[in-house]
């Protein structure tokens, strides 16, 4: 088991190098389907982007419900944001937000990290930037970080996880017999109950299909 | 094999067109390693003359000190760097985090030793006999001490060498307190690591290539002056 981005991941499983893949990415999943690398796709749980940032907000975009229009407004203020610039699922969604707003971000004011989403969001809070996190990391971060969840809600921001048996795996059954696990009532019911104590709520909402 | 080969030529060709993104994080690399190694050697060449000359109590301990700071974990400095520099830390005022100079503080800290270290080594290994015989033909002390250092130069030459080598191939100081951010903070090892996690082999090879090649030039020089070192001349008093 390896925690990766899910573009190392859906990489790292078309060489062979993994059995199955629980990824964010949806048209990167898509396309790996597509080519066939991939036996099977399945949902398995969902939560949501969130757009984070000082609790000053410079750039006035706190409580707005179009997450494409509070990048637009970041854009505009030139105020500091951290990219994750790793091709990871979430560097993937905030690209396509950046799509929808109609902007190629660029500047001293937008900074690719090239990192994972903890060390992202503490650049964040260490800059006093704005980013895009998903929200379990952020949650499980935010007594350290000094920023706040300003932009959520959005359809957009929905983040959908679903698990891949690769094609060929070395261990087909292996990876069959997870992805059946991760999509078991049992295992759904797991997920609907993480973080419920630590956070007050879920981080996940499962939604495998039942079969 | 397949994948290392194309991966290979890919970088060749990245190398050869002078890719700007390539060629920018190279130079500040080299920026952030020189620098670091710069401000090394005023601080390691004082400390490692003193105790390679000087005979006091505590020493042996002192010696034994900066021994011990030539294996610093790089990933540990780093930490602590971050401590000192983040916005609740003591130096967090200075703003010098995700910059190139708290970068160059990170491998100051591990370049510094090298320094000392192949100094203190330098100093001690040059006949005690030459410094006496200069103050006898009427050299001031720093006359006599600046003779004694220019009889040790090669090994001095060898500590730049060692303790660049030693930082501009370090990954975890630089990653915590550069942040790898494009443009500003991401340097030949930070880019490799990046790159390889996105797939993106030739880029990263070519960033392996030129890492090879500077710590290869760095140890070549080294070899050459532990080769010439037993050819010096005898001792000026016999």
């Amino acid at each position: 088991m390896i925690a990766v981005g899910s573009g190392e991941a859906l990489r790292l499983a078309e060489r062979g190098d993994a059995d199955a893949v629980l990824a964010h990415s949806p048209r990167a999943e898509e396309e790996f389907m597509a080519a066939g690398h991939g036996e099977s796709r399945r949902p398995v749980m969902f939560n949501d982007f969130v757009i984070v940032g000082p609790e000053a907000d410079g750039a006035a975009i706190r409580g707005l419900s179009d997450a494409a229009a509070a990048l637009a407004r970041i854009a505009a203020a030139g105020a500091p944001f951290i990219s994750r610039g790793d091709d990871s699922g979430t560097h993937a969604r905030e690209r396509l937000l950046w799509g929808a707003a109609g902007i190629d971000p660029a500047g001293s004011w937008y900074l690719e990290a090239g990192q994972g989403m903890g060390a992202a969001l503490m650049m964040a809070s260490e800059k006093q930037a704005y980013t895009l996190s998903d929200r379990g990391t952020y949650l499980s971060l935010c007594d350290r970080l000094e920023l706040s969840v300003l932009v959520e809600g959005d359809p957009a921001l929905r983040n959908q996880y679903s698990v891949i048996v690769v094609r060929g795996a070395a261990n087909a059954d292996g990876a069959r017999a997870f992805a059946a696990w991760i999509t078991s009532p049992a295992a759904q019911q797991l997920i609907g109950e993480f973080g419920l104590e630590r956070f007050g709520r879920p981080l996940f909402i499962p939604n495998a299909e039942r079969r | 094999m397949d994948l290392f080969l194309d991966a290979l030529r890919q970088a060749l060709r990245l190398l050869l067109s002078g890719d700007p993104y390539l060629w920018r994080i190279i130079a500040r690399s080299l920026q952030v390693s020189g620098g670091a190694v710069l401000l090394g050697l005023l601080a390691g060449i004082p400390l490692g003359t003193w105790l390679g000359l000087a005979r006091f109590p505590g020493r042996g301990l002192a010696v034994a000190l900066v021994n011990t700071g030539l294996a610093l974990p790089p990933v540990v400095v780093g930490l602590f760097v971050y401590i000192l520099l983040s916005r609740q830390g003591p130096l967090g005022a200075l703003g010098w985090l995700y910059t190139p100079s708290a970068m160059i503080t990170a491998q100051f800290v591990l370049a510094a030793p090298y320094v000392a270290a192949i100094t203190l080594a330098a100093v001690g290994s040059v006949p005690p006999q030459l410094r006496l015989q200069a103050r006898a033909l009427g050299a001031s002390r720093w006359q006599a001490l600046l003779l004694h250092l220019r009889e040790a130069r090669l090994a001095l030459m060898a500590a730049v060498a060692a303790g660049f080598g030693a930082v501009i191939s370090e990954v975890g100081a630089v990653m915590l307190v550069g942040g790898n951010v494009q443009g500003e903070t991401r340097v030949i090892t930070t880019a490799i690591m990046l790159e390889t996690r996105r797939g993106r082999f030739a880029t990263a090879i070519a960033f392996g290539l030129i890492l090879l090649t500077i710590a290869f030039a760095a140890n070549a020089f080294i070899t050459r002056v532990q080769q010439a070192q037993p050819r010096r001349r005898r001792p000026l008093t016999s």
